[in-house]
Formats: structure tokens, sequence, C-alpha cells
């Protein structure tokens, strides 16, 4: 699936996804200053935001957006490389790995604080 | 170092250190310089120096050249570190003592200043460079295809091309995508793609639109700034994206 995508649909997921990022970042930016950027990073506030069901949903979709973004990026520039037909299969599937496994990883993490399980 | 004195004699000539490169792949692991001391009028073009050196202290220069008015595109080349028609690049307007030229990158070396255009060719036959439609002007009962100026606006700076290789040269991209299409075969997609009389829009678009298309062109414009002929291909490819996001129909 991932070869048989047209690469003008790819890319418009890529600049789709780094302009959605790039509002819900900014906005995540100006949370850390509403409170002062150091009081901000201590443990009981960070807890605290991931417990804030609006705030975890949005951490949520800048993970998606920026691993999707992210592993596209790094697509193209490993096929930029090198070239070769299983190389390139390669390279696709294992972003593509990459990503959901970065994803699942950062979710279990946002789950887990904000149902109190750390 | 040999001494020349033979493309220009007279008082207005100056001096200058024609170093031309030398490498023959199936002998040489890396490139050597030659270098030439030659007397020069401020007419006198790099490819004259070049032939003239050939002709008089080593015929065994390779080099690439016919038409020696910028038309035929064959002697493309790296003069002074940028890529460059030795045909139409005077000596004098280089404003320099040392003219360096090596032969174009990204090009498979044959001998020297020759290369091989093999995939700049295959490229441009790819997208297919010629009018796409059912009909023909040649058939009986069929009348020429009529366009507009404003029509023909759209894509003649682009039919200026004269495959001379330069805008590949310059690529960064091509310098380590060796699938990559180049600006050469995408500028001529771009130039039959806004043809009013062509209908092979969505065949040429599907071509481009591939993992080492025009996806991968970075703008960097390298291949605009030394395109000989005033062709804007870096313009074309940002057009042809246009076309595949949805913003030009």
């Amino acid at each position: 699936m991932v070869n048989k995508m047209r690469e003008s649909i790819i890319m418009k997921i890529h600049y789709g996804t780094a302009l959605a990022a790039v509002a819900l970042v900014a906005v995540h930016i100006l949370m850390r200053l509403t409170q002062g950027f150091a009081e901000s990073l201590e443990y009981a506030n960070v807890i605290a935001n991931y417990q804030f069901l609006p705030y975890a949903g949005m951490l949520e979709i800048i993970l998606i957006l920026l691993s999707i973004h992210g592993f596209n990026g790094l697509r193209v520039i490993l096929l930029e490389l090198k070239q070769g037909p299983a190389y390139e299969k390669a390279v696709s599937y294992g972003c593509v790995a990459a990503m959901i496994g970065l994803i699942a990883y950062g979710s279990r993490t946002i789950f887990m604080v904000n149902m109190g399980m750390v | 170092m040999a001494q020349v004195s033979s493309v220009a004699e007279g008082k207005t000539s100056k001096s200058v250190t024609l170093r031309i490169a030398r490498f023959n792949p199936e002998h040489d692991n890396e490139k050597k310089f030659m270098e030439f001391n030659l007397q020069y009028e401020r007419w006198t073009t790099v490819l004259e120096a070049i032939l003239d050196v050939k002709k008089h202290f080593d015929h065994s220069v390779a080099v690439r050249y016919s038409c020696r008015q910028a038309t035929c595109g064959s002697c493309g080349m790296i003069i002074n570190g940028k890529p460059r028609l030795a045909c139409f690049t005077k000596i004098s307007e280089l404003d320099s003592d040392v003219v360096t030229v090596e032969p174009m990158n990204n090009f498979p070396i044959i001998r020297d200043l020759a290369v091989r255009f093999e995939r700049l060719f295959d490229t441009h036959h790819k997208v297919k460079p010629y009018l796409i439609r059912d009909d023909s002007e040649i058939t009986s009962n069929e009348k020429e295809f009529l366009q507009s100026p404003e029509e023909l606006e759209n894509y003649i700076q682009f039919a200026n091309c004269i495959k001379c290789g330069l805008c590949n040269s310059a690529c960064p991209t091509m310098a380590t995508d060796s699938s990559f299409i180049g600006p050469q075969a995408l500028a001529q997609a771009y130039r039959y793609v806004a043809d009013s009389r062509d209908k092979g829009k969505d065949s040429r678009l599907k071509i481009i639109d591939d993992s080492h298309g025009i996806w991968r062109c970075h703008f960097a414009g390298s291949c605009s700034q030394v395109c000989p002929k005033g062709v804007d291909p870096a313009m074309g490819i940002q057009f042809l994206r246009g076309y595949l996001l949805g913003f030009r129909s």
C-alpha cells in the first residue's frame, strides 16, 4: 500500500501535517507561557496537563501529526541517498513501521498518565 | 605546462592560463589538470581556446561541440566552477587569469570534457515531449491548431530548451538521486502540459508524480540560474506542482 500510494497524495499529507502541527505546537507553547516556562515543567504540572483531557487529546494529535510528517521526511531523505527496488521498499515499510511504533509508544504514555496509572 | 599563444595575436590580446581536466575512466582513478598559456582577444570563447589547444598542442583533448553558437547544446561543461556552454562563454567575461574547464557534474564521463547524455535523453523521452491528441494537423480536412499569443506565452520560454544538460549538471538532487527525473525533463513536461493544443496532461502528470519525480526537487533554483537560453525550469516545476496539488487545472 505504501509503495502504491501516489507521491502527490503522500506529499499532500506531508504538507497538511506540517501546517496542522505548526498550529497545534504554537498552542502547546502558548500554554507553557501561561504559567511560566520553568513552572510548567514541574512534575505535578506536567501530570496535571496530561490528566486534562482536551490537552491530552491535543498532545496525542501532535504526536500523530509529527510522527507522520517526520517519518515521511526521513523516507524522502533516505530515498535520495540511495536507490534500488529492494532498498526503497525496505525504507518505505521501515518508516511506516517506525511511525506506527512511535505513535503506539507515545499514545501508551499519554493514556497511562491520563488515566492516572503513573 | 605548455606555452601557447595562438588563439589571437595582436596588440589587444591578453594572456590566460587554461586548465583542462583530463580523465579517462578506463585508465585513470582521478582527474588531472593540464595547463596551457594562451593569448586571447576579448571576443575569444572558451571553446575556441580549447580547440586552439587541440590544434597546436594536444589533439587528444576530448570535447564535444558542433554549432559554436549556443544552439546545439553540445559543449556544456563546468567553467570556473559553474556549468556553462563553452561556445557561449567569452574568456574576457570570466574576469580571471585562470580558466578551469571540467566535465559537467552528474553525467558519466566518456573522456576529459565529453560526457554521456543517455540519462538526460531517457528522462526527456519519458515525459512524452510531443503533442498528444487524437486528431492531427497533417490529416486532410483538418485545420491547423490555432493558438492565441497569450496561450503561446504560457510555455514559449520552455520551448527554448536545447537539451545541453547544464540544468541537470547544476541540480543538487541529480547529484544524490540517480533515479531523479531532473529539471530538464520536468521543464519539458511543463512545456507540453501548458500548451493549449496538447491533451496529454493527465498522462504526463502521472509520469512525474513518482517517488523520484517532481517532489524530489528542493527548489534550489540552480537549474534556472545556469540555463543559457533563459528557460526557468524551477518555475515550471512549481507550476507542475500546482497542478498536482490542485491549485491549477
